[in-house]
């Protein structure tokens, strides 16, 4: 019988596989991508939770759909800029971008 | 008795002239030496031709050293202090008019032919038009304020002159010398002087002489002994006293007619002035003229006998000057204003003479300055020979000549105080004959040198010998005769007379020195080498000064450069130390910081779950 733990565990290793790309990817496309994985991660997280302890209501779904949808608009506005970042340094790996401290 | 009259109500005209001379020179004349010339000659004389009126006013109108000429201005006045500006005319600063503008006067004169070609012709004659008429303001002070400014203003004028020469090395360090030696004894003048406002309220001298017999009364001398020895201090510094004397020798590196200018009529007897000027003070005390007695009488004979081994011929005189000047403050020191006074005049005429003559020889040598290179300039320099010999027998004290009369009111004034003290001034007056001797007969007699072909200077430098020439002469014997004690004096009326005695012996003893001198240094019978290595301790302690310079190096090298270095150590190391290491350790702090900064969005996110993750376990075991 599959019950919520073991939705929680998929999630928590899905989460962790995102996390461990959004740490050791260098193309930043790749990195997107490691945040995709976590926000899916945090997507059945909810989607479990709604259905095991609050099957009488489907906030939880509701949310799974804003988030899709914000994720949707991050990635289009995430790709943008690397685009915009490729053009003026030639290169898109975030461990040679380090212009946040200025 | 009109021009009598004006002279004495314009006697601030006499230092503003030179003054005014100076200004012009500098700012219109600069590049017109000629006219700068003119000018400070001008300047000069219209000086002497009013100190002269002045002079004769005192004389017929009977102003007293009691009764003085005083005109004044308040320059300023604030709560308990009140200092005026102006002139005081007595016969004292009267005659000292006459000697300062007289012999600046002939020193100008004499310069446009020593200093003919020079680059800094105009510069010189500025400077001297200066230096004339601070000496000038100096010796009209109404107070001590007043003349302490212009005894500054003499200091100064006195190093630009003797680093006149600036581009060499030991001019320069002549001038500061001079400088910071004067500065020493400086410091203890304005102490006395601070001190004198502090008791009297008032610096002014007239005010001074009526206050001091008051306050000595009530409140006894032990404060005022105080005040006086450190105005001596001032005196001991300028007028060349032991042990302070070491600038004087070296201030020869200036041109030679500064050298007249300064050991005649300026800045060395600006000090012995100050002593005469605030005699009201010191009559009083017998311990501070004690003091100045013993300064005087151990210069007196100090600088005589490194006088007699010197071998540059500005160099002995200088020590004469040390030696003379002496002479000036033993006869302070022991109660006789008149003699000093006397002997400062006759000095003033001689000694300008003396050094006027040396310019002229070493001019004429192509500045050769050692007097055993020189000989036979008797046949080729007559006029200067004739005059020089004057000077000689003037500062040896034969008779008639200037410095017989005053020479001889010391002694006697002398004897009748201290017996050491005239035994020491006896001496003095026997080797300075001698070495004098030995000078003059180095120069002039033996052996001309057959590569040198001097010729007599010109009109120019003549004109100023001959005047001083006869001055050397009738300086003494004139002022002796028309009673100089009656006008220049302290207290009562001092009535000239000769004691025989004394005069008699003296004259013999130095006549005798003079005799020796020849036969070692003129006819050669005795060699002066001998007589050195039958004395050599003497004759390398007089040849070396008594190391007094090496002395003060070996202080300064303790005490100055050995402080120094323990300063500077903890300067670098413990207050710089602390300094550097403290932005040390920022430094190091900041990089430790700035490493969080990468800029490194993943490295900021991994501290970012790392936080999360802590912040979770944290909670999670808080509950």
């Amino acid at each position: 019988m599959i019950g919520l733990e073991h939705y929680l565990t998929v999630a928590a290793g899905l989460f962790a596989l995102g996390l461990f790309g959004l740490f050791t990817k260098r193309n930043t496309v790749a990195v997107l991508m490691s945040i995709e994985l976590m926000l899916n991660a945090v997507n059945l997280n909810l989607v479990a939770f709604s259905r095991f302890v609050t099957p009488e209501v489907a906030t939880g779904q509701v949310f799974v759909v804003f988030n899709i949808a914000v994720a949707a608009a991050e990635v289009a506005v995430g790709l943008a800029m690397v685009f915009a970042i490729y053009r003026d340094r030639r290169t898109v790996n975030v461990d040679e971008l380090d212009w946040m401290k200025w | 008795m009109d021009f009598l009259t004006y002279s004495l109500h314009h006697a601030w005209l006499i230092p503003l002239l030179p003054a005014c001379s100076f200004l012009l020179i500098v700012f219109a004349f600069y590049s017109l030496p000629r006219l700068a010339a003119a000018t400070a000659i001008t300047a000069l004389g219209s000086a002497f031709t009013l100190a002269a009126g002045v002079a004769a006013a005192v004389v017929s109108g009977g102003i007293s050293v009691e009764k003085p000429f005083i005109s004044k201005v308040n320059w300023f006045a604030i709560t308990g202090l009140s200092v005026d500006w102006g002139v005081l005319v007595d016969p004292i600063s009267a005659m000292m008019l006459i000697v300062v503008s007289l012999v600046a006067f002939l020193v100008a004169i004499y310069s446009v032919g020593y200093m003919h070609g020079d680059p800094g012709f105009s510069r010189f004659f500025a400077y001297i038009s200066l230096f004339a008429a601070s000496m000038l303001g100096m010796v009209l002070a109404v107070n001590l304020l007043q003349l302490f400014v212009l005894w500054e203003l003499v200091g100064l004028c006195s190093y630009l002159l003797i680093g006149y020469y600036f581009y060499k090395v030991s001019a320069r360090e002549a001038a500061k010398k001079a400088f910071m030696t004067t500065r020493i004894g400086d410091f203890g003048l304005l102490l006395g002087i601070l001190l004198m406002q502090v008791m009297f309220g008032t610096l002014d001298f007239q005010e001074l002489t009526a206050k001091l017999p008051g306050f000595i009364a009530s409140s006894g001398s032990g404060l005022l002994t105080v005040a006086a020895l450190l105005i001596f201090c001032g005196p001991v510094a300028k007028s060349g006293q032991f042990p302070l004397h070491v600038w004087l020798p070296d201030a020869m590196e200036g041109p030679t007619p500064v050298s007249a200018l300064i050991h005649a009529a300026t800045m060395v007897v600006a000090g012995v002035y100050l002593i005469a000027r605030s005699y009201m003070l010191f009559a009083d005390l017998p311990s501070a003229l004690t003091v100045v007695a013993w300064f005087g009488g151990i210069t007196a004979l100090f600088a005589a006998v490194i006088a007699l081994t010197q071998r540059e011929i500005k160099r002995i005189l200088a020590y004469s000057t040390v030696s003379q000047l002496g002479y000036m403050m033993l006869a302070l020191g022991v109660g006789s204003l008149t003699a000093s006074m006397f002997h400062l005049m006759t000095h003033a005429f001689f000694k300008a003479l003396l050094f006027l003559g040396a310019g002229s020889v070493m001019h004429a040598l192509h500045d050769t300055a050692d007097i055993f290179k020189m000989g036979g300039l008797k046949y080729s320099m007559k006029v200067t020979h004739a005059t020089m010999g004057i000077a000689v027998l003037a500062i040896a004290g034969i008779p008639p000549f200037a410095g017989f009369f005053s020479k001889d009111e010391i002694l006697l004034a002398v004897s009748e105080v201290s017996m050491p003290l005239y035994f020491i001034a006896a001496l003095t007056v026997v080797l300075t004959a001698f070495y004098m001797g030995r000078m003059f007969f180095n120069v002039f007699y033996g052996e001309p040198d057959p590569h040198q072909h001097p010729h007599e200077s010109g009109g120019w430098m003549l004109f100023p010998l001959v005047v001083l020439a006869v001055l050397s002469v009738v300086g003494g014997i004139v002022p002796f005769a028309l009673g100089f004690g009656d006008w220049v004096r302290f207290g009562p009326t001092h009535h000239a007379g000769i004691n025989w005695a004394i005069a008699g012996s003296s004259t013999l003893f130095s006549i005798a020195a003079l005799a020796l001198a020849w036969r070692m240094y003129g006819s050669k019978q005795l060699s002066a080498d001998a007589v050195a290595a039958k004395l050599p301790w003497l004759y390398t302690l007089s040849y070396n000064k008594f190391f007094v310079d090496q002395f003060y190096t070996l202080i300064r090298s303790i005490f100055v450069d050995g402080l120094g270095a323990v300063l500077y150590w903890i300067d670098v190391n413990i207050v710089d130390g602390l300094v550097n290491n403290l932005s040390r350790s920022y430094a190091t702090a900041a990089g430790l910081v700035r490493k969080l900064q990468s800029g490194k969005i993943q490295q900021y996110a991994l501290v970012y779950f790392a936080a999360a993750i802590v912040l979770v376990v944290w909670l999670g075991g808080v509950r």
